[in-house]
């Protein structure tokens, strides 16, 4: 598409702000989000324990039994106590979001923000529940 | 309190590098704004301020500024609301620094223009037909996302526009679904071309300010989130069904 030539947006006599590495600490929605983002690794690191734990099952009882073991030694116990933590911070502002990303119609009816939010809640409950009776319900 | 003190940064291009910071002593009153504070800089103490305004009641979307590191439309913004102290007026973040507070949103413009900010038709039923009868439901399904003034609130706002410039923004988004949503649009396909790809909806990641600082409550970021969910279930369609 043609630029106005007038109008270079690279005007070599226009002001162009340098934006600092820590431009997210200058608003605390920003600072907000840049957490919500950041804890995203804390989730992908919970995953990775998760297949860990499958793979041992795969290679055998000694293999399980010593992943195991680990898993309880105090020290993991307390990192992933925290790890805990911040997943649930991630999930909860994660799911605050889905009311504004998602526009539910049954039939002429537009479902409201709150009844989304519930439902989101509920799968939640519903998945943890279900994988909570397949790793402890025996 | 019978005067305040505005901070306004100036650029002279013409004579220096760099912008700089200039106090100005104003008359306070409870009942002006930033703008009023700013015309009176203008008409009383230093004719070389520039900046723009032209409705002064939050309708052209001309004045927006950063005040007190916050974007906002000046006009709609009290000074006695101000935390004590000076009052800081900035341009727009994201966009280059013309002169004073006066940006430039060519990059904007042209962004819009690729989003065929209009109704598409690919067929034109005959004049006879009729008008193009809408329901109240309908109505309701777009005209949220009419209510943009291009005040570029948004964009200044938006830090993910300001790290990557190829980002199409907030605003031009929420407008793109502003014709999407209309009943009697048929340029949604065209508008995903453009929307779909990595400058478009997919360099967002729901920082959210845009939708916290819109004067109009437009809620640009609800937008591009509800247009991400459709260019999803669009590719996942095509994948399934690609004889449609």
């Amino acid at each position: 598409m043609a630029v106005n030539p007038n109008y270079t947006p690279y005007h070599p006599k226009w002001y162009r702000r340098r934006i600092p590495i820590f431009w997210w600490a200058r608003k605390l929605s920003y600072v907000r989000f840049i957490s919500r983002e950041m804890t995203s690794v804390f989730v992908a690191y919970g995953a990775v324990v998760l297949l860990l734990q499958a793979w041992t099952v795969l290679r055998g009882d000694d293999t399980y039994r010593g992943f195991q073991q680990w898993l309880e030694t105090p020290a993991v116990v307390v990192v992933h106590a925290v790890v805990l933590l911040i997943v649930l911070f991630h999930s909860v502002t994660w799911l605050s979001l889905a009311p504004q990303a998602l526009a539910v119609h049954l039939g002429r009816y537009r479902v409201p923000a709150g009844a989304i939010l519930a439902a989101h809640y509920l799968a939640w409950l519903v998945v943890s529940g279900l994988v909570g009776w397949v790793l402890l319900g025996r | 309190m019978d005067s305040v003190t505005l901070e306004v940064q100036r650029y002279r291009p013409e004579d220096e590098e760099a912008p700089s910071w200039q106090s100005y002593r104003v008359p306070f009153r409870a009942d002006w704004m930033v703008l009023d504070a700013l015309n009176y800089i203008k008409d009383e103490l230093d004719g070389t301020l520039s900046y723009r305004w032209a409705c002064r009641m939050g309708v052209c979307g001309s004045c927006g500024m950063t005040v007190n590191g916050e974007p906002t439309l000046t006009c709609a913004t009290y000074l006695k609301d101000q935390p004590a102290g000076p009052i800081r007026v900035e341009p727009l973040r994201g966009f280059p620094v013309i002169r004073d507070l006066v940006g430039d949103l060519t990059d904007f413009l042209e962004k819009l223009k690729r989003v065929q900010p209009w109704l598409v038709r690919e067929d034109e039923p005959p004049l006879s037909a009729g008008e193009h009868l809408q329901t109240p439901e309908q109505l309701a399904e777009y005209k949220q996302y009419s209510m943009c003034i291009n005040c570029m609130l948004c964009y200044a706002a938006c830090p993910i526009y300001e790290l990557e410039p190829d980002f199409i923004g907030p605003a031009a988004i929420a407008l793109a679904q502003r014709y999407n949503l209309d009943s009697r649009d048929q340029g949604a396909a065209r508008r995903m071309d453009v929307l779909s790809q990595h400058d478009g909806i997919w360099s967002c990641t729901f920082v959210g300010e845009c939708s916290a600082v819109c004067p109009k409550n437009v809620d640009p970021a609800g937008a591009i989130q509800r247009y991400k969910v459709a260019a999803a279930a669009d590719a996942l369609t095509s994948v399934f069904r690609p004889w449609r």
